[in-house]
């Protein structure tokens, strides 16, 4: 199967010269451009502070620029934020006083869809995260990885035009963390979504990603940029050979000079 | 589980039934001999065995008392539970609201209320006076304790709500009252203690006036006619009272709490 980011170069949506200063002064973001294109794998890469949190924030709409704009240049992205994004913290952030199924529901529910029209869409997300049995569960009485499983699939439940995640994984081990690494590339081929990730995993960013972003910190922002064009789809295989080896020494190498320079 | 260790959580459940049991037995019996070799006598105080007489025998009258301060106990309790929350939610949604009514609910709580209950007693009609008091002493915990709530929702569950667009409206009552049921249930719990406390207060008060019917009423007049017994036995009903008000309302804390809160799960492993 071809990847779906060599065939489109829309812009989906842009952020151009982007600032961010918080009110304590702190400067997040300076200049900080990006381009995603629909059907991408984009990784944010970089050492923390480097404002790549603040940068995915920006482009959910949760946090407004200091300077700079966010442009959604397509007119066929649905203009109602709710349907065109999803996002996936750090923390699985489910609801713990309700059911799996009812977490998943949320986003519709949120718009005034009747329970029982989104209900096929719920167990539908449910499936695609391989926990379709779990509706009734509560998120305590799952392990760390379903719980997180459900929080994507709480985010694929709108089918939004982009999946925006925010270091998914990093409270994951290492086992459930290549499962779901596996998982999320089949769903973003499967639904021929784009997604914004932030990891400070070199190895993570590198098995998923199209391109990968490296960022510099103190201000944030972007350093280089590297093209990861290994085919999809990415397996096991993919993560013990050659290839994968040498696209992780540059890009460590990438992420090194971004810290030495990012210092300066 | 292994066998020993389940064998052994057995053993220590039974005894923490068993020994209170036994200290209360213990206890009685020893009352009963030091009234019965003293020869105390029952205008002093009654052995356990007149007071249990006394509560039988006057069983009419005291159920009927027990049943008035039930019922303010539990008016009171139910306009604290609307109050508090009430009042919690308006200032979660209008900080000025907030600002100019704050002040005044801490006024309230810190002016000690057997101090205001006579005060009531004077504008207000009895029954409608002992009501205020029980509301006044139980309001501020769940008003306290809501409002707490409702702050502590989790910022990115907040963030999620926004994504999507939820309305102010959607924020409370899918988000925000969920997030602090467990303490606006801490608060509750407190509250009706308080509120018999607030109840019993203001019939005393109000007794002193020489009304009412209550409980502490009875308590007050048998006070007043050195019937020590019936004090006795009034005072057991009380404490019973006491008694099942918090261990019904843990319940109810238990049954909402328990598939997702840490303070109601069973303990694992």
């Amino acid at each position: 199967m071809p990847s779906i980011a060599t065939h489109s170069t829309d812009s989906l949506v842009a952020l151009r010269g982007v600032g961010k200063t918080f009110p304590s002064g702190t400067l997040a973001l300076s200049g900080f451009d990006l381009n995603v294109r629909g059907g991408e794998f984009v990784s944010l890469l970089g050492p923390s502070g480097c404002g790549k949190s603040t940068a995915l924030r920006i482009v959910a709409g949760l946090s407004e620029p200091s300077e700079g704009a966010v442009e959604w240049p397509s007119p066929r992205t649905p203009a109602s934020s709710e349907s065109r994004i999803g996002f996936v913290f750090q923390e699985p952030t489910l609801m713990p006083w309700t059911s799996v199924f009812n977490n998943v529901l949320l986003p519709l529910k949120l718009k005034g869809i009747p329970t029982e029209k989104a209900r096929a869409r719920v167990v539908a997300a449910l499936d695609r995260v391989g926990l379709k049995e779990f509706g009734r569960a509560f998120p305590r009485e799952l392990s760390g990885g379903m719980r997180m499983r459900v929080s994507i699939a709480r985010a694929l439940v709108t089918e939004p035009a982009l999946l925006l995640m925010d270091e998914p994984f990093a409270a994951l081990d290492e086992i459930t963390r290549f499962k779901l690494n596996n998982d999320l590339l089949q769903v973003w081929q499967a639904l021929a979504t784009t997604v914004v990730f932030v990891t400070h995993s070199v190895f993570e960013s590198v098995y998923l990603s199209s391109r990968i972003v490296v960022m510099a910190a103190r201000p944030g922002r972007v350093f280089t940029e590297l093209k990861i064009d290994a085919p999809y789809p990415r397996d096991q295989d993919f993560r013990t050979s050659a290839e994968y080896a040498a696209f992780c020494r540059s890009t460590s190498e990438a992420l090194a000079q971004a810290m030495a320079g990012g210092a300066a | 589980m292994n066998a020993p260790s389940a064998a052994r959580e057995r053993r220590d459940r039974t005894l923490r039934i068993a020994l209170p049991i036994v200290v209360l037995a213990l206890g009685l019996a020893i009352w009963e001999l030091v009234v019965r070799i003293e020869n105390i006598p029952p205008y002093v105080l009654p052995d356990p065995g007149l007071i249990l007489q006394t509560l039988v025998s006057d069983w009419a009258l005291l159920f009927q008392s027990l049943l008035v301060t039930l019922a303010t106990t539990f008016e009171g309790f139910l306009l604290a539970a609307i109050g508090g929350v009430g009042l919690a939610v308006l200032f979660n949604q209008s900080r000025l609201v907030e600002y100019s009514l704050y002040p005044y609910a801490v006024i309230l709580q810190v002016t000690p209320i057997v101090a205001v209950a006579p005060l009531l007693l004077i504008y207000l009609p009895q029954p409608l006076a002992v009501l205020a008091c029980a509301w006044i002493v139980a309001f501020f915990p769940v008003l306290a304790n809501t409002t707490l709530g409702l702050h502590s929702v989790d910022r990115n569950l907040a963030d999620l709500f926004t994504l999507y667009g939820a309305s102010r409206g959607q924020m409370l009552w899918n988000l925000k009252l969920p997030s602090a049921l467990p303490y606006i249930l801490g608060g509750l719990r407190i509250a009706g203690g308080l509120s018999l406390i607030g109840a019993v207060v203001a019939e005393i008060a109000a007794g002193s006036a020489g009304a009412g019917s209550g409980l502490a009423y009875r308590i007050a007049e048998s006070g007043y006619r050195l019937n020590i017994p019936r004090m006795f036995a009034a005072l057991l009903l009380l404490s019973v009272a006491g008694i099942v008000i918090f261990y019904l309302l843990s319940a109810i804390n238990y049954l909402a709490l328990r598939r997702w809160h840490e303070s109601a799960l069973e303990q694992e492993r």
